[in-house]
């Protein structure tokens, strides 16, 4: 039985970790984050879950600690933002270079500088390289059923990575909205019980854990690694499934709203993309086909799905919520047109870099950018590789 | 995958490394051949040796065995040479070219 | 009212403006409305001009943006008139509801010419005498509830009541007077 409720982004996560009852839960504040150890803290102080809560002194601790945590064994996750994502830097990839699951409740906002507390993908996009699944949230809906699944993901035998489940800072993390919450059992049964086949604290059979590895094998150790990657999507696919069964919620490695026959599409990750279904009816309403395609999981990047499902689209705005500073676009930007080529995809394709340190998105933003796409269709040329929206010049 | 560090060699290919490479079970460094990293070897001469066996804690690899409370032959399977049993042995007992 | 609802907040860091929209969020949702209430965080200190928002809907909310075109404005702070542009994009069928203890003809001058309904409330009056303390957006609260009709006092009362024992449940004695505060307020805006 589904309970309706209203809760910000940020107490929808915290209500999932809640529910799923972690083992282990090192933390360090950072906004806008930093409600979700809050919260969880309170679950902890009233009993509420059983899980060890480890206020550290820095996030490169707290990452160490949930690594240290999920290699003994336990079902571990921390929570960060921004520069204490950065903090974390190192972690990240020994993290995924160990193969060990566990989860980040990533509230996504702008790295420094200048400094800024609000929105953008700046922090997770450069982190897209680590090794770690990425997941990304529209909405608390969101962000809350990925972090339900999330250890359903990481912990799979054919996967055994960690997983970043993101959203956007303020817009959804301390924004009320309404949500369908799961019941404690039905999460509990859904997660289900983490049982690692090797871990530290199994007497059985002692493990050892973060090798050296000489040129001789560090390559081999790499391919091995991005074996649980090109699994990734299929697990996806299937905990989604299940979901689906269990909330009435279905979720894909994207979302693809009124794509089906549109000529003109935008492709982008968290909160504005709301905004843009809403442009996208207004235009509708107007006899205009016009589309969007959300991804939901970044990485590992499903590049084919993706192209297939805009093969028949004329034109194409790809927007980053970050900088990429090659001179050439954002990340999700160079990630498209790659998979765009690749399928031989003759669209006309731009990236927009767009909502950089909490810049707003309004619908009438996203209208003026499928009219660009129409302009481009018009003189047959996509004009800038990337450009920038809601920019005073 | 396997966890046998014995057959890790230059041909291993990336599907025959364990996951994370981890280690699964204790021990496994018996398994692993390191006394081919040596170009010297410690050599035992047992007529001087008074089983003392101020040696055998000395060695960093666990190389001197001891059975009935006397040292035996050297493991030369995981000896790498590092020579400080003959630094330990007061009696001469043991000997490494280039070492005294 | 009408099926979809825009407002936005504007107030000072510390005068509770961000937990006004959270509260009324809060009880259009238990209405069976579709909401959404957050704030915008500029620089965060005590008495910087902060803005807060509320949608509130008869059918799913999706828009993430901020909201510039309001059907209502709430003013919090009187003194953010002279320096924030309040009745920016504020729709003319619409209203402005301004906490301020002077007469609304000595207000409607400061406001840039805005056509539409404009509300005044004396919180400080009150918040003063229900509850002994200045907590501004009680009285508001009611207030925009009864100006955008976003439900009628009796159920708007039951549902703040049980949303307060909630809230209060280690000090009920904070109830009643936060209850005062709301009726009051529902009589004395105009």
């Amino acid at each position: 039985m589904a309970r309706r409720d209203r809760l910000s982004g940020n107490e929808a996560v915290a209500e999932a970790l809640r529910q799923i009852n972690p083992d282990v839960f090192p933390a360090f504040p950072i906004t806008p984050s930093t409600e979700i150890p809050q919260y969880f803290a309170s679950f902890v102080a009233n009993g509420k879950v059983d899980t060890e809560f480890i206020p550290v002194e820095s996030e490169h601790s707290s990452m160490s600690a949930a690594i240290g945590a999920s290699a003994a064994g336990a079902r571990a996750l921390t929570a960060t933002s921004s520069c204490g994502l950065a903090f974390m830097w190192e972690e990240l990839y020994i993290a995924a270079s160990n193969r060990l699951p566990l989860a980040l409740a990533l509230v996504n906002r702008a790295l420094s500088g200048p400094i800024n507390i609000n929105c953008d993908h700046s922090d997770s996009m450069g982190a897209r390289d680590s090794g770690w699944i990425q997941m990304y949230a529209e909405n608390n809906q969101e962000a809350y059923d990925n972090m339900i699944q999330a250890f359903r993901i990481s912990e799979h035998k054919d996967v055994k990575l960690p997983i970043m489940i993101c959203q956007d800072g303020f817009i959804t993390s301390h924004a009320v909205e309404n949500i369908e919450l799961l019941e404690d059992e039905e999460v509990r049964s859904f997660v289900g019980e983490y049982k690692p086949e090797n871990y530290l604290l199994n007497p059985e059979c002692p493990m050892s854990v973060g090798p050296y590895s000489v040129t001789d094998y560090y390559m081999e150790a790499k391919r091995n690694q991005a074996e649980g990657m090109k699994h990734a999507q299929q697990v996806v696919l299937d905990v989604a499934n299940e979901f689906a069964g269990l909330s009435g919620r279905k979720y894909g490695l994207f979302e693809a709203y009124r794509l089906e026959d549109a000529d003109r599409a935008v492709v982008m990750i968290g909160s504005a993309a709301g905004t843009t279904k809403d442009a996208i009816d207004r235009l509708r309403e107007k006899g205009e086909k016009v589309g969007l395609l959300k991804i939901r999981l970044y990485r590992p990047f499903p590049a084919e799905a993706i192209a297939e499902a805009l093969k028949n689209v004329k034109a194409i705005a790809i927007m980053d919520r970050a900088e990429g500073y090659s001179d050439h676009g954002g990340p999700l930007g160079a990630d498209v047109m790659a998979a765009l080529f690749r399928a031989k995809s003759t669209a006309l394709a731009t990236n927009i870099i767009y909502g950089l340190g909490g810049r707003d998105v309004r619908v009438e933003d996203m209208e003026q950018v499928f009219k660009d796409l129409q302009t481009m269709i018009v003189q047959n040329d996509a004009g800038d590789t990337y450009r920038y929206m809601g920019l005073r010049e | 995958m396997t966890a046998d560090i014995s057959k890790l060699g230059l041909k291993t290919k990336w599907q025959d490394l364990t996951e994370g490479m981890i280690i699964a079970g204790s021990g496994t460094s018996a398994e692993f051949m390191t006394g081919e990293w040596s170009s010297i070897k410690p050599v035992f001469i047992e007529e001087n040796c008074k089983q003392c066996l101020l040696c055998v804690p000395v060695c960093p690899d666990s190389c001197i065995p001891v059975h009935d409370k006397k040292r035996t032959e050297f493991d030369y399977d995981h000896c790498k040479g590092c020579g400080i049993c003959v630094k330990a042995c007061p009696f001469g007992a043991i000997t490494m070219e280039g070492v005294n | 009212m009408s099926n979809h609802t825009e407002i936005r907040w504007h107030g000072r860091g510390g005068q509770g403006a961000k937990t006004a929209a959270l509260l009324l969020a809060d009880v259009a949702f238990q209405t069976g409305k579709y909401v959404q209430g957050f704030p915008e965080y500029g620089p965060e200190r005590m008495g910087a001009p902060i803005t807060a928002y509320n949608r509130i809907s008869d059918t799913i909310i999706r828009a993430h943006s901020n909201i510039y075109d309001p059907q209502y404005v709430v003013v919090v702070d009187e003194s953010l008139l002279e320096t924030v542009d309040v009745t920016s994009g504020l729709k003319e069928d619409g209203a402005i509801l301004i906490n301020t203890e002077r007469p609304k003809e000595e207000i409607i001058p400061h406001l840039k010419g805005y056509k539409g309904a404009v509300y005044t409330i004396n919180a400080r009056k009150i918040s003063m005498a229900a509850l002994g303390k200045y907590f501004p957006n009680t009285p508001l609260l009611a207030a925009i509830v009864k100006v955008a009709q976003i439900m009628d006092k009796d159920t708007f009362l039951r549902e703040m009541r049980s949303s307060f024992h909630h809230k209060f449940s280690n000090k009920p004695e904070v109830i009643e007077g936060n209850m005062k505060a709301l009726e009051m307020a529902f009589e004395e805006v105009h």
